[in-house]
């Protein structure tokens, strides 16, 4: 038997469900349908040209896929999953491929339906104030349509010149702004999905609160689990007058937590809130010369949004709250330019880190903010005894942490080192009544720290309800769940 | 009258639960029955009843939660809130009794702000419940972000007891405003109403309720009764100077006319709307909920009414349509029609029995959904014991 393609790369540093020989096998028959029923250039099979689906934003992990398909419409999706569903072929769902946490991570034996070139703005509806898109529309490509007439959509990741919409849907993914415009389960109304089975159907619409189970909910942030998405009704909202920020440098991170606590307690819900520890920004500060306080062991960006005067009042407050927490500086951006380069730090840190450190895994864990100092002393803690460096990015006011741990994927046992870093900083997250991730999905990634959080019968409930929607485990079943109950429950079925 | 099992912890919840389920005995399940008028009635010889599970369990402001056990009555929860200046942000209406906090994130029921802040289950941030199995589960947490897992938050809110019991719940809660106000613009019909609160809705002012009521309606309600017509609300909930601001901001934007409420009288025209009061059905009559698109709202009142002379008032810049009319097929035939029509959602809120049984209280799903929905069930409750028939007569 001629060896598949799809094996012949094998550098994933994670476990895979075993491959079903039997559609490797199948491998020329399947790609040869799949290219019966979409247009030539929308099946991937030649091994170089699977190379880019190989992984995602979790470049750690690679493994390339039996084939990648590339429909342009959901009646193609449907046609696709039909064929998956009777073959008993795996199907990993991909957007733009930025997820964190391995949510594309393709397997061996998997078809990756890629949703790239479903990029159209369907329908714009300012009156009802949404949008409908297709899920491979970019998360800032919403925005831009509708950025004339001075709307917005406003979750806003740090990806999202790149993120696409169904990846977000999938992931229910947040950002900066979150604490006051809430992450993309609450920004959403309707969506168009193929289930495991083929069928395409509308959940949701235009409307608010649709009767029955909240399928919508329960969609947002399954990462592939129970459906492709094909279509996205979002809400768009107007844009606020105008923005500001200011930043606000502390001695100490305890301190910095307490301020935050006092913002929270005036009544004042700033539309974002974020803290920094003193290697991010070091790294931050080295990298876009944003004019943050080197002097400072912790640092604030507070924004907030209405008329200059509102504004101006606000950041008053603001102000007069940091000044009671003994603060190093304090800068309050005189201008939208101003308030742009506080941003610039913040917004490039990911750059900034990859710049002094060849290789970085982000963290997402979410503690309760009472527990923040605590938390970062323990994430410093550890750091000296794995010998990796850290920086700690933080959306304070929802509690949402980012830790990027500095490593060298050239060094296995880096790589080893950085892994179980990571692992220590997530259960430490739970420890403290936190949870394993805020925002960038379980995926592959954090799979396997599931029952850190769940018992054993509260996983089996999430089980059961993929199950439900995906009776022959053939969505994206290497992901989410412990591999050792996945990989039983997928063998079970056939 | 059935059996009613109302315990105090959640082991007993559980321990009853799994008795019925070997036993394939029925349960219905509620907190203190003040919903059960909603959808259809269930059949079942015993009532398990989570009113007995009180208390608020945690409760920090800084960190904008709150949790407790289901059967804690929501006024508690307001008034423990409120001391420290904080509300329940979906602003649950007031059935007139003492609902519980379990059943309001059960029905899922928001208020006038559920327009621009979200409804009861987008600020659900945790719970626990016991399935069919009387298996305790727990799903989310006490922090303010989480997508660790399948989100059965968002599942069992709104699913009304029928796929597990919920015994705690813990809610993301926001600083309550210091000011409001409201924007009366007096003498528009339900169209130029809704293209009033769709001007309002898509202003950068950050509006927090919209709606539209009729004159009968109007003039039903104190503070509103001077206007002698039909008005179209708009609500600022802000810093009082910001209040100010932009009261006068959208007064100019929306024509230059109009009237401004005060604090004290916006609070109680909005309570007055959240409670449904402009809205005084006929004991004897059914009073439905349709939910469309904004711009859909007046149309779905007017053919309603032609139909059947129904009687209604928009809310959520009028996307929700509540509706008084004759508790017959023919009426409720004509809303599910006005509604499907506009691609939007209905539920029977009230009615006789007769009909509650007779129809569809919500729209049927289409069959490859139907068919995922008898799965899921069957994935809580497989003996089909937690309020069976409450939301289809097959489920």
């Amino acid at each position: 038997m001629p060896r598949p393609a799809g094996e012949i790369i094998l550098t994933n540093m994670i476990n895979q469900p075993e491959p079903k020989a039997e559609i490797l096998a199948r491998r020329d028959t399947i790609v040869a349908a799949f290219r019966g029923m979409l247009p030539p250039e929308a099946v991937i099979a030649e091994p170089i040209r699977l190379r880019p689906y190989e992984t995602d934003g979790l470049s750690a992990y690679r493994q390339p896929p039996l084939a990648v398909v590339l429909p342009e419409t959901t009646e193609q999706v449907a046609a696709v999953m039909r064929y998956c569903h009777a073959e008993g072929i795996r199907v990993v769902p991909r957007g733009a491929g930025t997820s964190l946490s391995g949510g594309a991570l393709p397997m061996a034996d998997a078809v990756v339906v890629g949703l790239m070139k479903m990029n159209r703005i369907l329908d714009i509806d300012y009156a009802d104030r949404c949008a409908t898109v297709q899920a491979g529309v970019t998360n800032i490509g919403i925005t831009d349509a509708v950025q004339g007439r001075g709307f917005f959509y406003a979750p806003d990741p740090s990806s999202q010149l790149a993120c696409m919409i169904g990846g977000n849907v999938n992931m229910n993914s947040g950002g900066a702004h979150c604490l006051k415009y809430g992450v993309t389960a609450n920004n959403l109304l309707g969506l168009k999905i193929v289930t495991a089975e083929g069928d395409v159907l509308n959940i949701g619409g235009r409307h608010l609160d649709a009767a029955g189970y909240d399928w919508l909910g329960l969609l947002t942030g399954s990462e592939g689990q129970l459906a492709v998405i094909t279509e996205v009704t979002v809400r768009i909202l107007r844009s606020p007058e105008g923005a500001r920020a200011m930043l606000a440098a502390f001695r100490s991170n305890e301190i910095a937590g307490a301020c935050v606590d006092s913002i929270i307690s005036s009544g004042i819900i700033p539309v974002a809130l974020e803290f920094m520890d003193r290697p991010a920004i070091h790294a931050c500060e080295d990298f876009a010369h944003a004019g943050y306080p080197l002097d400072a062991e912790a640092m604030l960006i507070i924004e907030v949004e209405g008329s200059s005067e509102e504004q101006d009042a606000l950041l008053a407050r603001i102000r007069a709250i940091c000044e009671q927490h003994d603060p190093i500086s304090m800068k309050v951006s005189q201008s939208a330019e101003e308030s742009l380069a506080i941003w610039k730090g913040r917004k490039g840190a990911f750059g900034a880190i990859g710049r002094i450190s060849p290789d970085y895994l982000c963290m997402d864990g979410v503690i309760p903010t009472s527990r923040l100092p605590e938390v970062l002393r323990r994430i410093g803690e550890m750091g000296d005894v794995y010998g990796l460096k850290v920086a700690n990015i933080f959306h304070a006011g929802d509690g949402n942490l980012h830790p990027l741990i500095m490593f060298d994927a050239n060094d296995p046992e880096s790589f080893r080192k950085a892994e179980q870093f990571g692992a220590d900083i997530l259960k430490l997250c739970v420890e403290m009544g936190g949870c394993l991730t805020g925002e960038h999905g379980v995926g592959v990634e954090k799979r396997d720290l599931m029952p850190v959080q769940f018992k054993a019968e509260e996983l089996e409930q999430q089980r059961r309800i993929k199950t439900a929607f995906d009776p022959d485990w053939l969505l994206n079943p290497n992901k989410v769940f412990p591999l050792a109950a996945s990989s039983e429950r997928s063998a079970r079925t056939h | 009258m059935s059996d009613l099992l109302a315990p105090t912890d959640e082991d007993a919840i559980a321990a009853a639960i799994r008795r019925a389920g070997t036993a394939r005995e029925p349960l219905a399940v509620g907190g203190n029955g003040t919903k059960s008028a909603m959808l259809r009635p269930v059949q079942a010889a015993r009532s398990l009843s989570t009113g007995n599970l009180t208390g608020i369990t945690l409760y920090s402001p800084k960190e904008l939660i709150i949790s407790a056990r289901a059967g804690t009555p929501l006024s508690e929860i307001e008034a423990t809130l409120n001391e420290q200046g904080q509300h329940v942000i979906a602003e649950p209406p007031d059935p007139g009794g003492p609902q519980t906090i379990g059943g309001v994130v059960a029905t899922n029921l928001s208020g006038p702000r559920r327009v621009a802040w979200g409804a009861m289950r987008d600020h659900l941030l945790g719970l626990r419940a016991v399935n069919g199995h009387g298996q305790v589960i727990h799903s989310g947490g006490r922090v303010l972000k989480n997508v660790t897992g399948l989100d059965l938050c968002k599942l069992l809110a709104g699913s009304h007891g029928t796929l597990a019991v919920i015994t705690e719940v813990t809610l993301k809660v926001l600083p309550a405003p210091e000011a409001v106000g409201t924007l009366v613009l007096p003498g528009l019909d339900a169209a130029d109403g809704v293209s009033s609160l769709s001007a309002a809705l898509g202003s950068p002012y950050s509006v927090s309720a919209a709606a539209w009521l009729p004159a009968d309606a109007t003039d039903r309600i104190p503070m509103l009764s001077a206007f002698h017509g039909p008005v179209a609300l708009v609500r600022i909930e802000e810093f009082a100077p910001s209040v100010a601001y932009r009261m006068r901001k959208l007064r100019d934007e929306l024509g230059g006319r109009g009237e401004i409420l005060d604090d004290a009288a916006s609070r109680s025209v909005w309570h007055a709307i959240r409670d449904r009061e402009p809205l005084v059905p006929m004991t004897d009559e059914a009073v439905w909920r349709v939910s469309v698109r904004p711009s859909a709202g007046a149309q779905v009142l007017r053919s309603v009414g032609d139909a059947c002379g129904a009687r209604g008032y928009l809310d959520w810049g009028g996307g929700l349509v509540s509706l008084a009319g004759p508790a017959t097929a023919a009426a409720h035939e004509a809303v599910q029609m006005a509604a499907r029509d506009a691609g939007g959602s209905w539920m029977l809120m009230q009615g006789s029995e007769t009909l509650r049984v007779a129809v569809d209280v919500i729209p049927p799903e289409p069959e490859p959904l139907a068919r995922i929905t008898q799965r899921v069930k069957a994935a809580f409750d497989p003996h089909g014991i937690l309020n069976p028939g409450r939301l289809y007569a097959s489920l």
